[in-house]
């Protein structure tokens, strides 16, 4: 649909396609306050060490988290500004009925035409 | 312009657009009440719309298609839930699955179309659009991009409640 401008559609792929299992929708949500690496987020959850280095790779790929170092550790942290693109959509929403509604004000005029 | 307001409420997950036309309430409804008017406007011009199905009395349905400009096809339906013409009309919006059977499990939106006479010869049309989920709306906004985008959403709305509270 033209209202999804081109060059951002690969990026909702991966930002969606991220947000679509639920471990990695928890570590984006503790990421956001928490000051957590690798290792204590990996405690939270009863998968192997490897399977959230995974997901984490994932999310970082979308461009939802990011590795930050402080100190001697890497810290993962939400990336709000990337979330807020979802915030967009009702924006691309109205743009769709704008859409539709420029359409019927022009079919009206059409009728209109003909009648004169 | 035609537009004459727009409300969204991104915490409900509801966007009401206003507009006016120089035009009677009866004229109105014959955009939604006409199958061929209907395919006019409902879908982008590069996306023709076919409407193979349309009985807007209540738990009637509305079924159309739409080809897109790289012949990516569509099929979505409304199921009718109240009628008052020219003045209501309220529905559900679904999809259509790749076999052709409605998918039931996903109902993308509910829209409320309410149409009233502010004077003589013109007529306000407001539409209420209310989504179960971000995931949701995502698939109305999804269609003429590729089928893998949509099955890729995830539901998001934790996360944004969660943002919100955050700040």
């Amino acid at each position: 649909m033209p209202v999804v401008a081109p060059t951002a559609i690969a990026d909702f792929d991966r930002m969606f396609g991220a947000l679509a299992d639920q471990t990695r929708r928890d570590i984006v949500r503790r990421a956001i306050s928490a000051e957590e690496g690798i290792v204590e987020l990996a405690s939270h959850y009863p998968i192997s060490f490897a399977a959230v280095q995974k997901h984490i790779a994932i999310l970082e790929r979308a461009g939802l988290v990011t590795k930050e170092r402080v100190g001697r550790r890497k810290v993962v942290r939400t990336n709000l500004e990337r979330l807020r693109v979802v915030r967009h959509l009702l924006d691309e929403y109205e743009e769709l009925w704008r859409g539709r509604i420029d359409r019927m004000a022009d079919l009206i005029a059409d009728t209109k035409e003909h009648d004169q | 312009m035609t537009v004459t307001a727009v409300r969204k409420d991104p915490h409900k997950l509801t966007m009401t657009i206003e507009a006016e036309f120089d035009a009677a309430p009866e004229r109105v409804w014959q955009l939604w009440a006409d199958p061929r008017q209907l395919e006019r406007w409902w879908g982008p011009p590069n996306y023709p719309a076919t409407v193979t199905q349309h009985n807007l009395a209540p738990g009637g349905r509305v079924e159309y298609g739409m080809i897109g400009p790289q012949g990516d096809r569509h099929r979505g339906y409304w199921e009718i839930l109240e009628t008052e013409a020219p003045h209501r009309l309220v529905f559900c919006d679904g999809v259509v699955k790749a076999d052709g059977a409605p998918n039931t499990d996903m109902l993308l939106a509910t829209t409320r179309v309410t149409i009233e006479e502010v004077d003589v010869g013109r007529t306000r049309m407001s539409i209420e659009s209310r989504f179960p989920s971000a995931e949701a709306m995502e698939w109305v906004l999804a269609t003429g991009t590729d089928e893998g985008r949509t099955r890729a959403v995830g539901q998001i709305d934790a996360i944004l409640a969660e943002q919100t509270i955050q700040r």
